[in-house]
This record gives structure tokens, C-alpha cells and sequence, in this order.
């Protein structure tokens, strides 16, 4: 029987061949925490005694959520965070001047590449799979204890294969992809697989598409959201100088417990209304929905391509009167090129307020918080009950062409209503 | 292990962020978090309930992220175990990392009802409910888990290879 993707991953990193269902050790090639889940990581590792971590350059510590710090305790967690990292001579710590949002920044620096594999304490550390790497998010006693011993265990997860197909319609993106998916297959669809995307419609899928597709594998209970290796992926290196000596490839008769197949020249602008994310609908189905609040960012559309799609929506129009827009640059790197495009100016001149890299609102922290009974369209990836702020409180869950055509009009809308 | 409480009974797709809102993660203590368990689902929840109240739910409990404040947060408020349909991958692994027992049955609990008297014999795995005079069946541990919970965790699991070199 041939490998999957995971499969194949798993055995370059233990000692042994491994399928899936089995438990094995791995070593990994990257550890990350943040400044919500790290300080938990950090009183575990230190209660192993006086010892050094696996490997300096292995290791990022991004203080991403509640910063720039948002109270005294936040800024307490950094600090204990910003000590660890000096004692052990840890190469990547961020934070507020050259802190992204860590899903956006791991990927910018080289960190995440083809056949890695990663673990990290936020469940969005799925993100990479994009990169064909196998990364997976977990809990913080897991990042403290693989920050001494540079492994951990694992089960092999069984593989989901996307196929996807098509070619999609302007401005349909990556989020009406995988929150077509996520309605399609149900929050617990993927709970313990690892989807593989594929098929020739990947083609038409860009970088950031990939990014915001892998990232929300979560959501419906995925353990990663790998994407095949192709020109694509191959590119995105060569801008970042990096060489890739090799990428992963399933074998033709690897086996998959389940598969589905996307075709994406049917796809229409999908949101999530509250408050599970597989409560999704085509906006076209959708009733007139008014908001109070837009938000423009996070883990899962906080890059250029985002920026650039809702810049050029709002170029020269206003926000609805009485609405709140808030865009969130991923990284200093994306805040940076926006700038020099002149996106900022736009946002602006439009009446949005555009914030400092960070998770901020997205997890209810700070930066935007809901009101009881107020409503935000979020290019996030959650919309819980109370996930930005009051519990009665309430997150519809789109693309930024989405979210950036809503901010025009004051209710849910599609980017063509506008344009 | 026998561990008897009353039954705390919820649905399905519980996620983390209704376990510990976020508002409430810069705390890293678990008795401080157990304070604010299930805020935002049942605000007075921390109030109705005793120490040794056993978790009832249905499919996908713990979906969401991967803060380990939940699992800590249904300990430190005295929860001494949660049964459910299925769990979300992170939150088994962080439970069984932070020491709350948890269990997984394809038995319909649906019967269950707020406040009966549960008891769990985790090495035969058989949940009572002593109210109804039910019993039900729940699967054991695989053998590698097994192992991680019979020597304490993963901590201890760490521990314990850094001292022989492994």
C-alpha cells in the first residue's frame, strides 16, 4: 500500500516506517508558542529542572495575541516570556516593532517549509500545510516538554483527500473555499485526519489562498491541511531565497478513509453565521444581514493579497455611516508593502482604522471588542458565542472581498454589488 | 480509579472558547481560571456545582483552540472527570497532559439528565448512574496512552527519558 502525505512525513521523522494509526516519536523541526499558551510552556519546561532547550534556532516564542500588552498580566506573560528567550539564547522572539501575527510570520521567515514538521502551541499551527509541511497545533505542556527533547508522540492521523477542481470566479478566494468545506463535511468532518489538497484546480489557488484554506483545516476538526507541492509552492521559495531540495508526494495508491471533491468554478461568496463555523450559507441565500462592526485581518486573512482585495474595494468609497472598520495587517512585512502600495492611504481615506499587527479582536482580547447584541462581518476564523466580546454578541465569518464590500454598505454584501 | 459526582450535562460541539473565554487567559492558575469556567453558557454553572461533578457531552467536546486553560480550568474548578461522544484532538491530548480524566463512549448518554449520580470505574471502564440504575460502557485507553496516564502525564513521561538519555 503506498503513503499519503502524512504518512510519509511521519516516517522521515521517526525512527521507523509508519502508517497511519500508529503511535511513534518524531522529531521536529520547529516549536512555537505565544504569549497566551508560551508562559504555560515555559513553568513546565523549567519544572524539568536546570536544563537547555533542544535547539535555539528551532524554537519561536511570538507574542501575538494580547499584545502591544493589553494589561498587566499580558505584560507580565511577556516579560517572563522575553526573560526565557534571553536565558536560552532563543534566536526567534518577537514582539510590538518586529511581531507579525505568528501564522503569517512563521511562513515569511523561512521557518515552515516542504516536509517539515512542526508543532505549535495555537490550533491555527495548521496553517503551513499550505507549504506542504505537516504541522499541527497542541497544548502548551506539549510545546514545553518538545522545547527540551525536540520530539514528541504522535498517532498517525488517517488522510482526507480535497480534490479540487475548477477555476473560480473573481473574487471568490480561499475563504469561501474552506468555509465551503467546513459546511460541506461539518465542524467534527476532519476530527483527527489530516486533509490532503489536491487535484489541477489547485492551480488556481495562489499562496495566500493555500494559507487561509490550511489554517482553517481546524475548524473542522482537521490535524493539518496539507497541500501538494507545485510551481506555486516552488515560487513563493524562490522570492524568499530559499532552496527547496525536496517536497512530498502521496503515492498514487495511498490510501484515504475519506475523500470529497471541491470544484471551484461553482463556488458563490460563503459566510459562516454565528456561531459555529459549519453553519454556512451562500450570501445570496442570506437575508438582509446588518453589521456594526468589520474586521480585516488574523491568522487566515491577514496577508498582501487581502489587503490588496479589500484596498481595491474601498478604493475611493466610504465606510457606512456608523460602522466600524477595523483592518489588521498580519505582519510588519504585509503592514510595510501595504504602505508602499499605498493600501493604508486608501483604508484611511475611507474611514477604516488600521491597527498594529496582532490577534487582537479575532479571540476577543482587545482592539475591537462586540458590544451586547452588536454584529461583525470578520475575515477571522471563529465565531463562537462570545468570541469577540459580550456573549450576546454575534460573528459572521467571510472573505475579505466579503467583509470589505459590507463595510460600503452597512449589511452583507457581495463584492459585485459594489464594483 | 472510582471517581462519583453528579452529573453536569451538555451538548454537543462545547468549544474552548465557552469552557475559559479568552477575556480570561492572561491567568495561568487553575484555580483562578476553574473561577470562570463556562462563563458565557452557564454564568451561575460554578455555583450550582460540587467538587467531583463528572462532565456529560455529546460529540466534539473541547473543538476550538488549543488552550490548555479549559482542561485546566474544568480541574481547577473541581470537575473530576469528563465523559463525552468524542473529543476534539487538542483538548484529549491537553487533558490527558494536565491530568483530568477523560473518557470517550459510543453509548447513547442522551438519558443522562442534570444532576444524577454518576460513578466511573476508569480501569473497567463502566459509567453507573446510580440515580437511574443505568449502566453504560466506555472504550479503554490505547496501550500508548494507557501508559502515559499510568506513569502521570507527559511531564513525567519527559522526565523520566531526559534522565536516561532517550
Amino acid at each position: 500500500m503506498g503513503k499519503t502525505i502524512a504518512e510519509k512525513i511521519f516516517s522521515k521523522h521517526s525512527k521507523k516506517d509508519v502508517k497511519a494509526g500508529d503511535y511513534t516519536l518524531a522529531k521536529l523541526d520547529m516549536v512555537l508558542v505565544n504569549d497566551i499558551t508560551g508562559p504555560l510552556s515555559v513553568m513546565e519546561f523549567q519544572k524539568l529542572g536546570n536544563i537547555s532547550i533542544f535547539d535555539k534556532d528551532k524554537i519561536a516564542i511570538i507574542c501575538d495575541h494580547f499584545t502591544p500588552n493589553k494589561d498587566i498580566k499580558s505584560a507580565q506573560n511577556v516579560k517572563m516570556l522575553r526573560n526565557f528567550a534571553k536565558e536560552q539564547n532563543i534566536k526567534h522572539f518577537y514582539e510590538p516593532g518586529n511581531v507579525g501575527i505568528e501564522h503569517v510570520m512563521i511562513p515569511e521567515l523561512g521557518l515552515a517549509r516542504p516536509g517539515y514538521l512542526i508543532i505549535g502551541a495555537d490550533s491555527h499551527t495548521c496553517t503551513y500545510g499550505a507549504l506542504n509541511a505537516f504541522s499541527t497545533g497542541v497544548g502548551s505542556t506539549d510545546a514545553g516538554m518538545a522545547m527540551a527533547t525536540g520530539d514528541t508522540w504522535f498517532r498517525v492521523p488517517p488522510s482526507f483527500k480535497v480534490e479540487i477542481v475548477g477555476k473560480q470566479k473573481k473574487w471568490i478566494g480561499g475563504k469561501d473555499v474552506i468555509l465551503h468545506l467546513i459546511g460541506k463535511i461539518g465542524v467534527e468532518g476532519a476530527n483527527y485526519f489530516a486533509l490532503e489538497f489536491c487535484g489541477e484546480g489547485i492551480e488556481n489557488l495562489s499562496i495566500d489562498d493555500r494559507f487561509t484554506i490550511s489554517n482553517m483545516a481546524i475548524e473542522c476538526g482537521g490535524k493539518a491541511g496539507i497541500f501538494n507541492y507545485d510551481k506555486i509552492t516552488e515560487n513563493y521559495f524562490k522570492e524568499l531565497n530559499i532552496e527547496i531540495p525536496d517536497y512530498i508526494e502521496a503515492d498514487k495508491n495511498a490510501n484515504y478513509e475519506k475523500s470529497t471533491l471541491i470544484d471551484l468554478s461553482k463556488l458563490d461568496y460563503t459566510v459562516s453565521l454565528p456561531f459555529s463555523p459549519d453553519n454556512t450559507t451562500s450570501i445570496n441565500k442570506l437575508e438582509k444581514t446588518f453589521v456594526d462592526q468589520v474586521v480585516i485581518g488574523s491568522c487566515t486573512n491577514g496577508r498582501i493579497s487581502d489587503l490588496r482585495i479589500a484596498a481595491e474595494i474601498l478604493t475611493n468609497k466610504k465606510v457606512k455611516d456608523g460602522l466600524r472598520v477595523i483592518i489588521l495587517p498580519g505582519s510588519p512585512k504585509v503592514y510595510l508593502e501595504a504602505l508602499r502600495e499605498g493600501l493604508i492611504e486608501k483604508f484611511i481615506l475611507a474611514g477604516a482604522a488600521v491597527s498594529t499587527p496582532t490577534c487582537g479582536p479575532c479571540l476577543g482580547g482587545h482592539m475591537g471588542i462586540l458590544a451586547e447584541d452588536e454584529v461583525c462581518v470578520s475575515t477571522t476564523n471563529r465565531n463562537f458565542i462570545g468570541r469577540m466580546g459580550h456573549p450576546k454578541s454575534k460573528v459572521i465569518l467571510a472573505s475579505p472581498a466579503v467583509a470589505a464590500a459590507s463595510a460600503v454598505t452597512g449589511y452583507i454584501t457581495s463584492p459585485e454589488e459594489v464594483m | 480509579m472510582i471517581l462519583e459526582g453528579a452529573a453536569r450535562v451538555f451538548g454537543n460541539n462545547i468549544d474552548t472558547d465557552l469552557i475559559i473565554a479568552a477575556r480570561y487567559l492572561a491567568e495561568t492558575n487553575e484555580i483562578e481560571l476553574g473561577k470562570n469556567l463556562f462563563k458565557d453558557l452557564r454564568p451561575n454553572f460554578i455555583n450550582e456545582m460540587n467538587k467531583g461533578d463528572i462532565i456529560v457531552a455529546g460529540n466534539n467536546f473541547g473543538c476550538g483552540s488549543s488552550r490548555e486553560h479549559a482542561p485546566l480550568a474544568i480541574k481547577g474548578a473541581g470537575i473530576s472527570a469528563v465523559i463525552a461522544n468524542s473529543f476534539a484532538r487538542i483538548f484529549f491530548r491537553n487533558a490527558i497532559n494536565v491530568g483530568l480524566p477523560i473518557f470517550v463512549t459510543s453509548e447513547n448518554l442522551r438519558s443522562i439528565e442534570e444532576g444524577d449520580l454518576l460513578s466511573i470505574n476508569a480501569s473497567e471502564g463502566i459509567l453507573v448512574n446510580k440515580t437511574k440504575n443505568k449502566t453504560y460502557k466506555f472504550d479503554p485507553y490505547p496501550e500508548f496512552l494507557l501508559n502515559l496516564v499510568e506513569i502521570g502525564g507527559l511531564f513525567n513521561f519527559t522526565k523520566n527519558r531526559l534522565e536516561a538519555g532517550v
